[in-house]
């Protein structure tokens, strides 16, 4: 069965669209919400939504400190559940956290809290192919799409086994790195864009170093589209509110909608 | 039972495995075939062994403590990893890794430190291989451990502040996961303990397993082909703890890890998934990592290495808090009867002894005096108000 991720985004891919995923720091500022649902009115087909961990390894400093200030004020993964379940979003959301969050509480009562949130995929970065069995299955059980991660170091043989085992899409990572802006896209980003669709016709997005309209059009002629993280989130860190953020998710849609 | 490998997930019963991100994970894999392609090399090992003789000044000695024990009530041995190169038993895992990243082609190498002990070690063995070296080390322990920066910049490293989180050695680990994930090709990450992805936790254990096979021989011969009582070793991620038990392992030795009170993961036997393994683990109702608190910065680390934690689960071994106060204690008494300035990570094995002194009457007891305090002495100047 095909989730609720995946649809929305293929409903894209099959109107001749290129996707757009942004990241949004659950609980970062009261109006959070307020964000999240003018981020998808503003042309967003799937959010994600990060559900902070005290130790994020695959993020850099602008999420990092979105995740600080968000624990700062007291939110939990259950306060981020909780507001979305009263949530009326529109599009398809995912949750990025780390393993622990996930194993803490139980995989399969974390799974069973996505479903009854709304939430209709999980990332979790630090958990790879050799590690997401128990997981996926609990995952799988509950309804809740698992987008695995391929980076540029993946051998040949390995994209098929990571492919094979995502749900919703597949999340190319851009570059040698971990999350944040950077002045100009990777080479990498369009060569895992490029080798993923290669072996694959479940949505092949890329994220991880795609900081501006131009790389995400740039990354979006080989991929699907796009995961735009660090960017969006440092609106929000700026105070730019839930127009100013909705704004620059705005120039993405529109940027990959011309090109 | 043994100190064995660990399963093909990396598994020491229900703890271990590779909790990393996708683009650390082929260089896990390549690290685990060159480990054990090397290990099972005896050009290898003779190098390795000949690095450990003529550089680092193994085989390290054992000393009969016998004032100290007069004091405590029970029979000490001392096995002396404090006289090694650099200060203590890190060397034997640096010089490991870095013979095994040269093999691998790797030309940096990057490092977490805490007390700077491993930071040093990791200095001293790219100095001595030519290779590049990063340091990450959380800000508060530059401060505590000014001595052990200008060592490594001595040394040629770059010593690079963490100063996200508690700025301790939690985040320096963090930075350096961050670090070698953006320098993945040429970089192999020297990590400081029996932590982190498999196959760290074998691969380090493995290295540091030749202070455990020297004190068996050694105690064999002091304790008339016996084995003692106690084998105690202090346990932050664990490495120390783990070379020795390796050699006591299959003996009738009880086996100790000295935890700090504030930082003690196995006393409360939570599991958790952080720095890419599954172990016990400080954290909040939420899974959240808790910071640690000790006097002993090597030891502020809210995790311990997953074979301590299976170790720990089987009841093999058995993990015991001591306090900052038993540890100041510990180190003043250890200065005075034996003219030994211990590590202040070293004192929480002799803090245990002292504590336990009903229950090790008369026993003996073979301690791992796994670094010399130098380090320390300016931070106790503070802590004895002199």
């Amino acid at each position: 069965m095909t989730g609720a991720v995946e649809t929305a985004l293929r409903a894209r891919i099959d109107a001749g669209g290129k996707c757009l995923v942004p990241y949004i720091t659950g609980g970062l500022g009261d109006d959070w919400l307020d964000t999240v649902r003018a981020v998808a009115a503003a042309g967003a087909d799937v959010i994600e939504i990060g559900m902070p961990f005290s130790d994020p390894v695959m993020d850099g400093p602008t999420i990092q400190e979105a995740n600080d200030r968000a624990l700062e004020a007291g939110v939990t993964p259950q306060t981020i559940l909780d507001d979305l379940r009263h949530a009326d979003i529109g599009v398809p959301t995912a949750v990025m956290t780390y393993g622990n969050i996930a194993y803490h509480m139980g995989f399969e009562r974390f799974a069973n809290s996505l479903a009854a949130a709304g939430v209709s995929g999980c990332i979790l970065p630090d958990v790879p192919l050799e590690e997401v069995g128990e997981w996926a299955s609990a995952a799988d059980e509950a309804g809740v799409e698992t987008v695995m991660l391929a980076a540029p170091t993946a051998p040949d043989e390995r994209l098929p086994l990571i492919v094979e085992r995502a749900r919703g899409f597949v999340y190319g990572v851009g570059l040698l790195g971990i999350t944040g802006v950077r002045s100009a896209l990777a080479a990498s980003a369009v060569e895992i864009a490029g080798r993923l669709k290669g072996v694959t016709d479940k949505p092949v997005l890329v994220g991880v170093g795609v900081g501006t309209p131009e790389q995400a059009v740039e990354v979006s002629q080989v991929s699907d589209g796009v995961v735009v993280g660090s960017a969006v989130v440092q609106r929000m860190l700026d105070h730019a509110g839930p127009e100013g953020v909705a704004a620059l998710v705005g120039e993405f849609r529109a940027a990959l909608d011309e090109a | 039972m043994t100190m064995a490998e660990p399963t093909e997930s990396g598994r020491f019963g229900d703890f271990g495995g590779m909790y990393v991100p996708e683009t650390l994970v082929p260089a896990c894999q390549e690290l685990d075939r060159a480990f054990r392609d090397a290990w099972g090399d005896p050009a290898f090992r003779n190098e390795l062994d000949h690095l450990l003789r003529t550089y680092a000044g193994r085989p390290s000695p054992l000393t009969e403590c016998h004032r100290l024990g007069e004091e405590l009530g029970c029979r000490i041995l001392f096995k002396r990893e404090d006289l090694n190169h650099t200060g203590s038993h890190k060397i034997n895992s640096v010089l490991g890794q870095a013979l095994l990243a040269k093999r691998m082609g790797k030309t940096r190498i990057v490092a977490e430190t805490g007390a700077g002990q491993h930071g040093v070690a990791s200095a001293t063995a790219a100095a001595l291989f030519g290779m590049e070296c990063v340091v990450y080390m959380g800000t508060v322990d530059i401060e505590r451990q000014k001595l052990n920066v200008f060592r490594m910049q001595l040394l040629g490293a770059e010593v690079r502040a963490a100063e996200t989180g508690s700025q301790t050695l939690k985040d320096a680990v963090n930075e350096a996961m961050r670090y070698w994930v953006s320098a993945v090709e040429d970089t192999h990450y020297c990590l400081g303990s029996v932590m982190g992805p498999h196959p760290y936790p074998w691969m380090v254990r493995e290295f540091h397993r030749v202070i455990g096979d020297e004190s068996r021989e050694q105690c064999a011969e002091l304790l008339d082909g016996g084995v003692p009582d106690y084998v105690v070793a202090c346990v932050g991620g664990g490495s120390n703890a783990a070379g020795i038990f390796a050699g006591f392992a299959d003996t009738d030795a009880q086996l100790i890890g000295a935890e700090p009170a504030g930082g003690a993961a196995v006393g409360r036997a939570v599991p958790g998934i952080v720095h890419g393994s599954k172990s016990y683990l400080m954290q909040d109702e939420w899974g959240q990592v808790l910071e640690a608190e000790s006097i002993s910065a090597g030891l502020d680390y809210p995790g311990i290495g997953p074979e301590h934690a299976h170790l720990a689960a089987s009841g093999r071994a058995r993990y015991e808090p001591v306090t900052d106060a038993e540890v100041v204690e510990a180190f003043q008494l250890c200065s005075r009867t034996e003219g030994i300035i211990p590590a202040l990570e070293s004192a929480h094995a002799l803090a245990w002894i002292a504590k336990m002194r009903d229950e090790v009457a008369g026993k003996t007891i073979l301690v791992n005096m796994s670094g010399r305090g130098d380090k320390d002495v300016n931070q106790m100047m503070d802590v004895l108000g002199s």
